[in-house]
């Protein structure tokens, strides 16, 4: 099915793909309306314009493709499927995403990848094309964010990444180039870890282009939590 | 250092009538009693949380725990607990973690309020005898009455129907066992009331009993998916706690084991850290984005309440959470409780309930949106006479969190965060979580609540009213005593005698 979303609010164009029952829907002129796929499941929605707040807030499998940005709290919650951006995001991308794989073509905004965790067989995977804005990663559990840098420019990461980080990975193509804090550790991505990031990193290429064999070939840095990132005995029994 | 000094309690035992049967041992789960070498029974005074465990077990009542008489010296400023207090941070350097509600000896306003009665120009009602109505609805005030086609008024879309204005307020389970979650469900189904999941998910055991559940979304988002927004009746947005505004919560990985990691749907052993705020909500504006989202995620079927620490500027707060789309606003005040809080966070952030939830009915009426919203008070309701008070000061139900575990059998030692409970409550130890009898729970949450319906409704009656819609922000009938002028404005009241 087609919607024409010009004019329409956001309950109207979400009511309208709530009842219909087809695999596939695309919205044209979409302009920014919210909750896009918000708890979507088995079906494949594309975006023709910009993704309002919310798109695939809580969304549980299928597929969301924006061709345009997304607008903040992309991916809110997310326990399944994937969601491909052919643009940019806005702020809190994948608030406590607990499953499926995310997409960004470009920049993603402020707090990407915030408490991100992993269960069971749900793990959850941001990958941003671009750079990502300030504390990214902050409270990260599980799962992965990769910062790819594509348009090299001035520094992958924004200030204060991966604030209390106690489980996950962070990959940052090249240099990270901001001051990490002391529970976590970085190093230069091993054979093993790239063996970890490559089924993403082809999938990020297979969807937006760009050589996935010259990418696995440069060099990354990883974020893990450091030995002893445990969260200090810091009370007494009163 | 200090040891003898810190205990709190000392224990007796009455040697002629001990049958050293062992049981005391062998019920308490903090290790107070222990057997020496040559057979005498050794007892750590200092272990003791006076949980009364022992006490009631004994076959022969030889047990007694009291206050120790053995204490530093203390003043009217230097008290026994601040001077407790600086020994246990002197050796440990620990930040002071309490459980429970703020254990402040001030006065709660609930207790300085008087409520009226009528007497010869209008007549009292005898609930015994006539219909009194305790139906509330909650959420979805403000829609149209519509009928079906026999003329019968269609409950209104979506709002929660209690049957009696009480509710059990959010606990996860985690802070509490299996146990006490399965009979707050199942009391909550008996009474046509609702229990509250807390942040820590839904146990799969309990959708069963989703209609009269409430699912909890807290910053950390443990648990929450599509599913288990859709399996309670209503959704809350947990912004703040009265224990504990503005921190977030820590559950350390030895205790996210098993089936508590399970709920909460991390890997087990990691530690389950909510945080301070919902990095995704940073205004009004961001909120209305979560309660539009959770109701984008189920449909636009089930009210969403926003659940907030009543702090200095409430009403303003309340205002815009009024507009940010929630149905239900949820004011929790400094004396609600906490299975772990920072001791000084909770003894000192946050305002009481009765002076919060005035100064928001009134704010919300002055502003002319207060039939869009309806509004909830917890923070330390401990009986019928605070509900009926908190009613008229403006609530439109309540949230009883400790009277609920007390009557499920806690004692109220304040030890909860130790995940020792003897009683079974806030405890995972599959022994102690034995020990709470489930049927004999429900049954006793049963009682406590139809006794508060009975009592609620001879007060209502004694007023002259017999519907809880009459009594709502009905501050005429309540008088303040021994109250300044500034509070009784603030509350809304006159003063006893005027």
């Amino acid at each position: 099915m087609e919607i024409y979303a010009k004019g329409m609010s956001c309950e109207q164009l979400n009511e309208a793909v709530r009842r219909c029952t087809d695999k596939r829907i695309d919205i044209r002129a979409c302009n920014g309306q919210r909750f896009i796929a918000c708890a979507g499941a088995g079906r494949s929605i594309n975006v023709y314009g910009v993704a309002g707040n919310g798109a695939g807030a809580y969304m549980e499998s299928g597929e969301l493709r924006v061709y345009g940005n997304a607008q903040d709290a992309l991916a809110d919650t997310m326990g399944g499927g994937e969601i491909y951006v052919f643009g940019g995001c806005g702020d809190a991308a994948g608030y406590a995403m607990r499953g499926g794989e995310v997409y960004v073509r470009d920049n993603a905004g402020y707090r990407a990848g915030v408490h991100m965790k992993a269960y069971d067989k749900q793990f959850p995977v941001l990958v941003v094309g671009g750079r990502a804005g300030c504390f990214l990663g902050e409270y990260l559990a599980g799962g992965i964010i990769a910062v790819l840098d594509l348009h090299n420019e001035a520094a992958p990461l924004g200030e204060e990444a991966a604030r209390g980080m106690h489980g996950g990975r962070i990959y940052v193509r090249g240099e990270v180039g901001v001051p990490l804090p002391e529970c976590t550790a970085a190093r230069r991505a091993e054979a093993e870890d790239m063996r970890l990031l490559e089924p993403y990193l082809r999938k990020f290429c297979a969807a937006f282009g760009g050589d996935v064999n010259a990418l696995l070939a440069d060099k990354f840095t990883v974020i893990t939590p450091a030995e002893n990132a445990r969260a200090k005995r810091l009370y007494v029994s009163n | 250092m200090n040891a003898r000094a810190r205990a709190e309690f000392e224990i007796l035992k009455d040697r002629e009538r001990c049958c050293d049967c062992g049981l005391c041992a062998k019920q308490c789960a903090n290790g107070v009693y222990s057997v020496t070498k040559e057979g005498g029974w050794r007892i750590a005074d200092e272990k003791c949380v006076n949980c009364q465990r022992c006490v009631e077990m004994c076959p022969t009542g030889a047990l007694k725990v009291i206050k120790n008489r053995n204490a530093p010296r203390s003043d009217g400023n230097w008290h026994l607990q601040a001077v407790r207090e600086i020994y246990k941070q002197a050796e440990t350097g620990g930040v002071l973690l309490s459980s429970m509600g703020n254990q402040s000896d001030m006065p709660a306003y609930f207790d300085r309020i008087a409520v009226n009665a009528s007497q010869v120009t209008n007549p009292p009602i005898d609930p015994l005898r006539e219909p009194m109505e305790t139906r509330v609805y909650l959420g979805a005030q403000n829609r149209e009455v519509k009928r079906d086609a026999n003329g019968q008024i269609k409950p209104e879309g979506g709002a929660l129907r209690l049957e009696v204005p009480v509710m059990f307020s959010a606990m996860s389970y985690g802070s509490i066992s299996y146990n006490a979650h399965a009979a707050l469900a199942r009391a909550a189904r008996e009474l046509g009331t609702y229990y509250n999941t807390g942040e820590g998910g839904l146990h799969r055991d309990f959708y069963e009993y989703g209609a009269n559940t409430i699912v909890q979304v807290a910053s950390g988002r443990f648990g929450v998916h599509k599913d288990y927004l859709n399996a309670g009746a209503a959704i809350e947005i947990k912004m703040g706690q009265g224990a504990k505004p503005g921190i977030g919560g820590h559950l350390p990985g030895e205790k996210t084991v098993g089936d508590i990691a399970l709920t909460r749907m991390i890997p087990p052993g990691s530690d389950a850290i909510s945080p301070a705020p919902h990095h995704d909500i940073y205004s009004i504006e961001d909120l209305r984005q979560l309660v539009d989202s959770l109701k984008e995620a189920t449909g636009h079927a089930k009210p969403v309440f926003v659940k907030v620490a009543a702090v200095h500027n409430i009403a303003a707060i309340a205002g815009g959470i009024a507009r940010s789309g929630a149905d239900v606003i949820v004011l929790d005040g400094w004396r609600g409780g906490t299975g772990a809080a920072p001791t000084r966070i909770r003894d000192n952030v946050g305002i009481p309930v009765e002076l919060a939830l005035a100064s928001v009915d009134s704010r919300l009426r002055a502003e002319g949106i207060r039939n869009r919203v309806s509004l909830v008070a917890g923070g330390s309701i401990r009986n019928s006479a605070d509900m009926v008070k908190a009613i008229a000061l403006g609530a439109d139900a309540v949230y009883i969190g400790t009277a609920a575990l007390i009557a499920l059998g806690c004692h109220v030692c304040r030890s909860c965060h130790g995940g020792k409970c003897n009683w079974g409550i806030a405890t995972q130890q599959p022994e102690l979580v034995a020990r709470l009898d489930v049927e004999e729970g429900v049954r006793r949450l049963v009682n406590l609540v139809t006794a508060w319906k009975h009592e609620m409704e001879e007060m209502m009656g004694g007023m002259g009213i017999n519907a809880i819609e009459a009594l709502r922000g009905n501050r005429l009938m309540l008088r303040g005593l021994g109250l300044s002028s500034r509070e009784l404005d603030i509350l809304g009241i006159m003063h006893a005698g005027e």
